[in-house]
């Protein structure tokens, strides 16, 4: 390699010129004639309307679990919220098989505040709903070529932006450890699936567990197209040539998943919220979870 | 020529273009008879030639090939020559307004040497010593997502559109923009080159400062994904190198090499950040408002 050094060459320096007068009209004149505002109003409304509605199922501490015992027929039913089962609920309701509570009943508080820590923490590290919340939120920028709102300030001057590279969102570059607790639950909410299909006397099949099926579909198609996913599956390799089945992943699982991210952020967000809500529904006793057979 | 088309060629365009240089401008309207088939820089090239001969544009292939026409059409980053009048809502005035992230030269013309700047703090391929005889030798595979980035035609659309400098004029020292961290992921991916650039992509081309809210990619007149190709892969090889204690175990237990200080790597390219921002503080090149008290930043 060849270190090339200016104060040795012919080459002149240069260097970025800053302050210098801008063409075009003042920056704070948004010139954009379509309805930018649109998808920033549409995502603040859509992350609050989650965050409500999370914040309710979370603190509820009742109506999350659909077992055997309930009343018109027996479901395995547990909220993708309150799962996997920490509470001792599960087993008074007699829960088929598995791992039955994790904490006996001293445990008094909510279980969901524990469990949602950590799909909160994989969706707040998001690539995707990192640009959603900090277009849509702090306005930073609330469009393209719209000016930044986010670093504002009431006397007119402007806050030293920073970006990612301070404390707190320096912690953003955590994402990949929040991936392998997101892969975790996957995992468990496809068991969760699976024992949707069990009833009292055998395997059959309810709405139920068509809405858990589809569940675990889209969990792990979000948590698959994970940008950190990406990197690991063969995003950091520079010879992927090399290594047969990590291009494989890379390039027909993680890239293509990867392609339909911001779609699947969107579908499993709401999937799971219904999931709760249907759960929450049967287990109450407000309706009747149709069985097919 | 029909009554119908007649007609769609006697409607008239409001088009408002910003004249001015860097003692200030406003916006000019013209009135100009719409015609069939046209992109924004036909339109300008016609008020050029019959209503404002001194009006200054920038163009050369007509093609969205060569990314010097770039401006600001409705506000919305694009090339000029890419944009058909028919795309727009010739009802209402269409402005055209200069680049708003660089600095004016005169009408429609900004001076982008910001850019070339940066490119000269880029540190270029650093290929690996071969052996007598032996040649370089690539999968196609390999090279697909270095491929993707040199169909960049440096319009400098997303440099411009970038917040980071947009609306932070302080950062331009410190942050490269979109069109860098491509040439720099393009670099990073290359299946033969010998430089690790992640550490100085961090901590001297400011990676950290994007927030990925991708308009970078959405003005890209090549489709270029920038953001999901480029900047979050070079994110996470920057965690990698700089964050992950499991990837710095990794690299204890294994034996690998740690990431090249940026300092280190900073001295294969032709520039050093530190002998850019020395050429200023001495004058040499721009003064800083905040020092100097010259020059206004909008």
């Amino acid at each position: 390699m060849t270190i090339v050094d200016p104060a040795k060459s012919n080459m002149s320096v240069t260097a970025v010129q800053i302050g210098k007068q801008r063409g075009g009209p003042p920056l704070t004149q948004v010139l954009r004639k379509d309805r930018w505002w649109l998808q920033p109003a549409l995502i603040v409304f859509g992350l609050s309307l989650f965050g409500i509605y999370a914040t309710w199922a979370a603190f509820r501490n009742g109506h999350y679990y659909a077992g055997p015992g309930l009343a018109g027929g027996g479901r395995d039913y547990l909220s993708p919220f309150y799962s996997p089962c920490l509470a001792d609920v599960c087993n008074s309701q007699g829960q088929y098989t598995g791992w039955g509570p994790i904490f006996g009943t001293w445990w008094a508080i909510s279980p969901a505040l524990l469990i949602l820590i950590f799909p909160l923490g994989f969706r707040m590290t998001c690539y995707y709903y990192r640009k959603s919340y900090y277009r849509s939120f702090w306005l930073s920028p609330p469009a393209c070529a719209v000016p930044d709102a986010g670093s504002a300030t009431p006397n007119g001057k402007r806050k030293r932006y920073t970006g990612e590279t301070r404390f707190p969102l320096l912690i953003q570059n955590i994402h990949r450890y929040f991936w392998y607790a997101a892969v975790a639950f996957a995992g468990i909410l496809t068991w969760d699936a699976y024992a949707s299909f069990r009833f009292v006397g055998g395997y059959g099949m309810g709405l139920g567990s068509l809405i858990f099926v589809v569940n675990a579909a889209l969990i792990w198609s979000y948590t698959l197209g994970c940008h950190s996913c990406r990197h690991l599956c063969g995003g950091g390799i520079n010879k992927l040539s090399a290594h047969a089945s990590r291009l494989w992943l890379w390039k027909n699982i993680a890239s293509k998943l990867n392609a339909r991210h911001q779609l699947f952020a969107w579908l499993s967000l709401i999937w799971i919220a219904f999931a709760d809500f249907y759960v929450y529904l049967v287990s109450s006793g407000m309706i009747h979870d149709p069985r097919f057979f | 020529m029909s009554p119908e088309s007649a007609t769609a060629v006697e409607k008239n365009l409001q088009m408002r273009l910003w004249r001015g240089d860097a003692e200030g401008g406003e916006f000019t309207e013209y009135n100009i008879p719409a015609q069939e088939g046209e992109v924004v820089l036909d339109v300008v090239h016609r008020i050029q030639a019959e209503e404002a001969p001194d009006l200054a544009v920038r163009w050369n292939c007509k093609a969205g090939k060569c990314g010097s026409c770039s401006a600001e059409i409705n506000g919305r980053p694009a090339l000029m020559c890419m944009t058909r009048m028919s795309t727009l809502n010739i009802e209402e005035p269409i402005t055209v307004s200069p680049m708003r992230g660089f600095p004016i030269i005169r009408d429609l013309v900004t001076d982008v040497s910001f850019n070339y700047a940066v490119a000269r703090r880029v540190p270029a391929f650093q290929p690996p010593k071969l052996a007598e005889g032996e040649v370089f030798r690539m999968q196609q595979v390999d090279v697909d997502r270095s491929q993707e980035f040199r169909k960049c035609i440096e319009c400098f659309l997303c440099q411009n559109v970038c917040h980071v400098i947009r609306d932070h004029e302080d950062n331009k020292e410190s942050f490269a923009g979109p069109r860098f961290f491509a040439r720099l992921a393009e670099l990073e991916m290359h299946p033969l080159d010998t430089l690790d650039r992640r550490r100085l992509t961090s901590e001297q081309f400011g990676l950290g400062l994007c927030n990925i809210t991708k308009c970078c990619t959405e003005v890209c007149p090549e489709g270029i994904h920038i953001t999901d190709n480029a900047i979050i892969p070079l994110k996470e090889r920057v965690v990698d190198a700089r964050y992950d204690p499991v990837a710095w175990l990794g690299r204890k237990i294994t034996g690998k090499p740690d990431p090249t200080p940026a300092a280190v790597a900073a001295r294969f390219a032709p520039e050093t950040l530190a002998q850019q921002q020395e050429a200023r503080s001495a004058g040499r090149i721009g003064t800083h408002p905040e020092t100097s008290g010259a020059g206004t930043s909008r």
